[in-house]
């Protein structure tokens, strides 16, 4: 009997369905590792099995007994323990990582009333001693970096006598030799019998760990593969077409150079680099979380400075003081996290989709500062038209447009005025495979604009980009090699830190 | 209070029904509970629907309605402006200082009371922007600092004419009789010009703040800064607009009771600041559009107007006011969020 089982998922958030009967067995001692494109349903998976939301139908069960976990806490007490992406917030800053580590038990009162300071330290040493290894226990939480806070997750997770660990990105902050040693704690968690579900797009993760990979498409299972992993077919099976023709085709006639970085740096004690991108050109930059991909963006938007370099844009020198200056001379950056960057609150004015394509058009549209002619309708209908945004009109709310939709929304933005140079940070986060198709196709149809793409989708990049760039901690360090005409171009993933 | 609606338990089926009722109802229930006030009460007080009485709940609420209409901008762009009611009470303090002490005739006292509001709504700004002081304790600091400000140059003393300046002489100045006119006349001895300029000022500032770029931007600031930013949009500026609004309105507001009492009293506008976050926290509820709107502050003014003025003719003891005040306004929150809440679930 499998240790958890979840049967024909189902799950449709608004007019999206995430999942649309994805299932997954997970046996004791085994670490099966589930991959798919963004939207494919992942995240909606874990969810549920983490007690974050509930399957609309289709059944889980852990040892055999049926389960619906109403709450993460419900889900833990079963045995099911989830460590999240975003490990800041883990502990509180200001307190000690053994008070991290204790938290959950202070909430249950599972400690006595009255702390002292080593009663705190011998408990958590016995935490860190079940979990396997040592951490800095006195050391304020704020202090720990991404890869020891990562840990500090994990120890807390195991404490609660878990059987299940559903670990989600665990390496996309994480550098090679800390990659290294969570790979080791997760094989001897293993070897203890737990089964762990990894959700990573690093191929190297799951080359290094992964008993089984399970693979979901469109909210389905599109195909399971076992060791030794055929990693090239899962990662067909996972975007669905070959890699090859998954690749862009090589533009031949390149345009003049847009913008030109000369002696770039990120930050001032790391190394310089050079990037140019042409008229009609797609490029994008791959590499980990924190990597510097947005720090780059941001600076050639006008937020922040580069530390140093020269910046051209079409020969003239580009130094922004913000993102009006910029936007003024023909550079647009629909940044990550559109909800946060680009979206305004359900049923506050200028949540439109209109009214979300116009707002930085608002003063060349409205010369007059009335805004009584249709303007922003007629621009949002062609766009609507033009972009296949799948929507009851233009007045509509972006709220209530799936994902895709309103990541087309917020390209639409910059696809009504000719713009010279459009930076995208993200841009398919959330997105699902058909939107993603269109997304790309829009981006890489304009002749006279240059585009630069940050993300940390190694696939992605390779997807939509003419060239793909790699930076790692804050420096254009690696380049693809870029094939003139050579036919099969090095897989995505060995750009990425490669197997070890 | 009872919510007064006309639904039904119907059976399953007429559920898109109901809801479409339902939300109908959210979105009218102030005005639904505003005619039923009003039906009520002149039922209960004949002498209570008469154009007399309903202009003099106007006039009485003006003032509020106006300050009010500048709160609901700060709220706009998701700030707020506590210092609007000190804002007023030393403009009543400095209109008549202008006139009593200066000897200032009433444009000029006009125009140099609205510049005070416009000077404070712009050092508000400078704290909340430039030194980026939260807005609630910076417009906080500012109350308490125009509380202090307007009792010094009279040494704690009222101002009315043939007041006794701290240097022991006399004023020699008086409250100039056009200045009064802006309290006490009315169109046609029927509208009174408080009301007119309560109509002008939500009108200006509903077509602003809903029908132009400057309007949706105050609002971008106000939903989601950091997007408004991205697309471009002057931020500091806008902000700083949006406090020098709330400042002109209030030092507006407090012209008119200067010109209504005629004298500048020191305790003044003590109400002023809870009456017009109340009208503008209510008015979110008008519409059921769950933000802040000024047509919403000038009705929730006018809906606690009535509410008071009925409650009075029908002889409710003065001291329970506040305890209605207070009552509306929880029930109009609840209906902006609790409400709306488990209808969108």
């Amino acid at each position: 009997m499998a240790l958890l089982e979840a049967h024909e998922i189902f799950r449709r958030y608004g007019s999206t369905q995430a999942l649309a009967g994805a299932s997954l067995v997970l046996e004791r001692g085994e670490i099966v590792a589930l991959m798919g494109a963004n939207g494919a349903g992942k995240s909606t998976l874990v969810k549920i099995l983490s007690g974050v939301e509930r399957a609309d139908q289709g059944t889980v069960r852990l040892n055999g007994r049926e389960i619906a976990p109403k709450s993460p806490a419900e889900a833990a007490r079963c045995g099911i323990v989830t460590v999240h992406q975003s490990t800041d917030v883990v502990g509180i800053p200001g307190l000690s990582v053994a008070d991290s580590l204790l938290l959950n038990r202070y909430v249950t009162g599972k400690m006595p009333y009255f702390l002292s300071r080593s009663a705190v330290l011998r408990a958590a040493r016995r935490v860190t001693a079940h979990a396997g290894f040592d951490l800095p226990l006195d050391r304020d939480f704020a202090e720990l970096g991404a890869a020891e806070r990562q840990l500090v997750a994990i120890a807390r997770a195991l404490s609660d006598k878990a059987d299940v660990l559903i670990l989600d990105e665990p390496t996309a902050s994480l550098s090679g030799t800390e990659c290294r040693r969570l790979y080791e704690i997760l094989l001897s968690l293993k070897a203890r019998g737990l089964a762990i579900l990894l959700i990573s797009h690093r191929t190297a993760d799951l080359a290094a760990v992964a008993d089984r990979v399970e693979v979901l498409r469109g909210g389905r299972n599109a195909g399971a593969f076992r060791r030794p992993l055929d990693l090239d077919a899962a990662v067909e099976t996972m975007i669905g077409r070959s890699l090859a023709r998954a690749r862009p085709t090589q533009r031949a006639d390149l345009g003049p150079p847009v913008l030109s970085l000369t002696g770039a740096r990120l930050l001032p004690d790391r190394p310089a680099f050079d990037l140019t991108v042409h008229a009609g050109e797609v490029v994008a930059i791959t590499g980990v979380l924190g990597a510097g991909k947005s720090r780059l963006l941001s600076a050639l938007f006008g937020i922040g400075r580069l530390a140093g370099g020269k910046a051209t844009l079409d020969g003239a020198p580009y130094r922004p003081t913000g993102p009006a200056d910029a936007i003024a001379r023909g550079v647009a950056l629909a940044a990550e996290d559109r909800h946060r960057s680009s979206l305004m609150p359900r049923d506050w004015p200028g949540s439109s989709i209109a009214a979300t394509i116009s707002l930085p058009h608002l003063r060349r549209w409205y010369p007059f500062d009335l805004m009584m002619s249709g303007r922003e309708r007629q621009e949002a209908d062609r766009a609507i038209a033009r972009l296949g945004i799948k929507a009851a009109g233009a007045d509509a709310s972006v709220w209530s447009l799936s994902g895709g939709n309103q990541q087309k929304t917020v390209l639409a933005r910059w696809e009504v005025v000719p713009g010279r140079f459009l930076l995208l940070d993200e841009p398919f986060q959330g997105v699902d495979v058909g939107a993603r198709h269109d997304i790309i196709a829009t981006i890489r149809s304009h002749r006279d604009r240059a585009t630069l793409i940050a993300t940390s989708d190694p696939e992605e990049a390779h997807e939509v980009a003419d060239r793909v760039f790699v930076m790692d901690q804050h420096s254009l360090h690696s380049i693809a090699p870029r094939p003139a005409l050579a036919p099969a171009p090095a897989p995505a993933f060995l750009l990425e830190r490669s197997a070890p | 209070m009872t919510t007064v609606t006309e639904q039904t338990k119907p059976p399953a089926a007429a559920a898109s029904g109901l809801r479409l009722l339902q939300e109908t109802a959210r979105r009218g229930a102030v005005f639904i509970l505003l005619a039923a006030l009003l039906v009520l009460f002149s039922i209960a007080q004949p002498a209570f629907l008469t154009i007399g009485n309903l202009m003099s709940i106007l006039q009485a609420v003006a003032v509020v309605a106006i300050i009010g209409a500048g709160v609901t901008v700060t709220l706009a762009i998701g700030g707020f402006d506590l210092s609007v009611g000190a804002v007023a009470a030393s403009s009543v303090m400095a209109a008549s200082y202008a006139m009593i002490v200066l000897d200032l005739g009433a444009g000029a006292t006009v125009a140099l009371v609205l510049a005070f509001g416009a000077l404070v709504g712009a050092f508000n700004a400078f704290l909340i922007v430039r030194l980026k002081i939260p807005d609630l304790l910076a417009t906080l600091a500012v109350m308490f600092l125009l509380t202090g400000l307007q009792l010094i140059p009279t040494a704690g003393r009222s101002i009315s004419a043939g007041l006794v300046l701290p240097d022991g002489s006399k004023a020699t100045g008086k409250v100039d009789a056009a200045f009064l006119l802006i309290g006490r006349s009315s169109l046609g001895g029927l509208v009174p010009l408080p009301v007119l300029l309560m109509l002008l000022a939500a009108l200006l500032l509903h077509v602003l703040t809903e029908h132009t770029r400057t309007g949706r931007l105050l609002f971008a600031i106000g939903g989601n800064e950091v997007a408004a930013r991205l697309a471009g949009a002057n931020t500091a500026r806008l902000k700083a607009l949006a406090y020098v609004l709330s400042g002109t309105l209030a030092s507006l507001g407090g012209i008119i009771v200067a010109a209504r009492v005629g004298r500048g009293d020191v305790s003044s506008g003590a109400s002023l600041l809870m009456d017009s976050v109340a009208a503008s926290l209510i008015g979110f509820a008008v519409l059921g559009l769950r933000r802040p709107n000024v047509l919403g502050t000038a009705v929730g003014a006018v809906f606690v107007g009535v509410l008071l003025n009925g409650l009075t003719m029908l002889n409710a003891p003065y001291y329970t006011q506040d305890f209605v005040k207070g009552a509306v306004l929880v029930g109009a929150l609840a209906l902006t969020y609790g409400v709306s809440r488990s209808a969108n679930a």
